[in-house]
């Protein structure tokens, strides 16, 4: 993974040094709340429902044990022993002092990391794939580009004042686990004639207004990728909307301007700023490929065999990803237990990951969208250890994927800006389904909630997705059906009236009874069943399956 | 400022905001500092009082932050909140017992 440099960490010492005092100026009322606010949200301090939380990037998902020990330290040092992993790869603390702040950040400091850029309206923690450098199907390592993104976009002087935040998502494998056309700017690798470039993708979101994002540029070399996204970012920064912050976000000025307008901007920009930039560093690129160099593989012959029956047979088959080695895996450590809130991890079990990693798993820990946690390399013979010593600690829920496995953002109780509560239905769907052992017979399942608009936990591309919103002092939930955050992103349907807080489980488990009903056969799944049957039968079992009874 | 005790369920307001340094949702207290606990609020049945109560807590910028009144009502078991997102910040995360739910003075 990617070491700082001394100018990395100079920068990082220099930066917490001003927070440090800007925190004691606020204090002692030499600055006043409202010139703070930028300063602490720069540093990816929120002031949230209880307490400050305390927003830490994870680079493009990206830790070493020594980085997931720190973490732990944190949570039991300075918040309330735990740290909550989001839907950017990073991780939360939701308790910290504003006063510990600046002692946190230079705990991070000493294991070459930071908060910056976690909030405000700058270029955000870039992401990607949570296998990356180890998924069998990527056509390269995305991670370097990203660290170069990172680079570029980490204090760049005409993107700290933008419309709005700004996200960019890196991969290189056909599945797209990133999500790209869910982002400000979705990068998916190529290779053309043997270069490695990007297709460029620009204007997806999520939040109130969802749109897919679409393709600005068809391929853009390794060598121009910088200024083209600089242009990209520039043209944005320059149209965007700053009189409206619900119509700031690029996937409004390219919905306003349409594709062809800006892409003939950006190209514009792009042919302007591209000569500033000289001949792309190439050399530089190597340099960074070589810190996210492959580990170096055990493949020797090993004599071991792996449960055919059972409870590790059952999570070896959900919970393990195809490595390019065969002799790997990708390991997802399930932050799901049943009604446990969903990407919450106890420092303990941090340390323990962070153990297993650096003994087991070549020192590599990856962070998932989906709020899980990854052993991106681990060699098939060491999954029986790996998996007693997760069960030890409640990490070894096999559910990877299935109806259990669900993004729920933080909601109201923890989000100021959140309108309803997400984590607690996430728990009792959760909870719901374990009781019915149904989850494994029900299959591939993405439920997705978010507790506001805001869209947090990513409901429209969730093949359920659920949304919390406040109408009239109480907590109603909408459903979508049909998303997908795959290659083929598509945005969910949104089935009707909303339903309370009380209506809403059984409402996802008519949703689930109706799609086994209909499915066609067993591999069959939700979301190829819904592409198939459509809405029909799922909003009959929503708002008419009292009628559909009475005529049975 | 007077409290209103009325045994009948009946409206009044609470000055609510975060602490400066810990975060912690706290209230306008009787004796006019303030305190973690709503059960220890001073409330305001008066809109003049409640607003005037509410300028001068928004001037102590060097000890709160975003302050602003609650609508509560008072009942015979004391004084509770009139939508779920001020329960929350009564209580703490719903999720599982942390916060103030855990404290002991929780429901004083």
């Amino acid at each position: 993974m990617y070491k700082y440099s001394e100018f990395d960490h100079a920068f990082i010492a220099e930066r917490n040094r001003q927070f440090r005092t800007q925190v004691a100026h606020r204090l002692n009322g030499t600055l006043t709340e409202d010139e703070f606010k930028p300063l602490r949200l720069m540093n990816g301090v929120y002031l949230q429902l209880h307490a400050y939380m305390l927003r830490v990037a994870i680079p493009y998902g990206t830790l070493n044990s020594t980085q997931m020990n720190a973490l732990a330290d944190i949570a039991e040092r300075w918040d309330k022993g735990y740290g909550h992993f989001t839907t950017r790869q990073n991780i939360q603390f939701n308790w910290p002092k504003l006063s510990d702040i600046p002692d946190i950040l230079d705990h991070l400091a000493t294991v070459e990391m930071h908060a910056l850029q976690t909030s405000g309206n700058t270029i955000r923690n870039v992401t990607t794939d949570h296998f990356a450098g180890a998924a069998k199907d990527e056509l390269f390592d995305p991670r370097p580009y990203a660290e170069l993104i990172r680079q570029w976009s980490t204090d760049h002087p005409e993107f700290q004042f933008m419309p709005r935040k700004f996200k960019i998502a890196v991969t290189a494998s056909p599945e797209d686990r990133a999500v790209t056309k869910a982002h400000d700017i979705g990068l998916r690798g190529l290779i053309r004639d043997g270069q490695i470039g990007f297709q460029v993708i620009v204007g997806g979101g999520l939040g109130r207004t969802p749109m897919v994002g679409k393709i600005l540029k068809e391929f853009i070399p390794i060598n121009e990728l910088l200024p083209y996204l600089e242009a990209t970012v520039s043209v944005w920064n320059l149209l965007g909307r700053r009189d409206n912050k619900y119509k700031a976000r690029i996937k409004i000025t390219v919905h306003e301007h349409g594709i062809d307008d800006i892409r003939a901007r950006v190209e514009d920009r792009f042919n302007l700023i591209k000569l500033g930039y000289g001949p792309m560093d190439l050399e530089y690129v190597e340099t960074l490929k070589a810190h996210f160099s492959e580990p170096d593989y055990d493949i020797s012959e090993a004599h071991f065999e792996l449960p055919k029956t059972g409870p590790m047979a059952a999570w070896i088959d959900t919970n393990t990803h195809a490595h390019k080695q065969d002799a790997y895996v990708s390991v997802s450590i399930s932050l799901k237990k049943h009604g446990d809130t969903p990407g919450d991890a106890s420092a303990r079990q941090m340390r323990i990951i962070a153990e297993l990693a650096k003994h087991f798993a070549h020192d590599e820990i990856r962070i998932s969208h989906e709020q899980n946690v990854i052993l991106p390399h681990v060699p098939k013979r060491h999954l029986a250890q790996i998996y007693e010593v997760l069960r030890s600690v409640n990490l070894n829920t096999a559910n990877t994927g299935l109806i259990s496995d669900i993004i729920a953002c933080p909601g109201m109780d923890y989000c100021a800006l959140a309108t309803a509560r997400s984590i607690p239905i996430a728990q009792q769907i959760a909870q719901h389904f374990d009781a019915l052992k149904l989850e494994h017979d029900i299959g591939p399942m993405k439920i997705k909630i978010s507790g506001c608009i805001n869209a947090c936990g990513h409901h429209h591309v969730g093949h359920i997705g659920i949304l919390g919103l406040d109408r009239a002092g109480v907590e109603n939930y909408q459903i979508t059906l049909g998303g997908d955050g795959g290659p083929n992103m598509t945005l969910g349907d949104r089935m009707g009236p909303g339903f309370s807080a009380q209506e809403v489980i059984p409402a996802i488990e008519r949703i689930v009874f109706a799609y086994l009903d209909v499915r066609q056969a067993s591999d069959e799944t939700f979301l190829d069943c819904y592409r198939r049957v459509g809405s029909d039968p799922f909003k009959t079992a929503l708002y008419h399956a009292s009628e559909t009874q009475a005529a049975e | 400022m007077p409290q209103n005790t009325s045994s009948s369920p009946n409206y009044a307001y609470v000055i609510t905001a975060n602490h400066l340094i810990t975060g912690e949702v706290v209230y306008v207290a009787q004796d006019q500092t303030w305190t973690p606990w709503i059960q220890h609020a001073l409330t305001y049945a008066d809109d003049t009082q409640m607003q005037a109560a509410l300028t001068l807590a928004q001037s102590q910028t060097e000890t709160v932050v975003g302050v602003y009144s609650a609508k509560v009502q008072i009942t015979d078991t004391g004084i509770e909140t009139t939508h779920f997102r001020e329960a929350f910040r009564v209580t703490g995360p719903s999720n599982y017992a942390h916060g103030k739910q855990q404290e002991s003075l929780f429901n004083v």
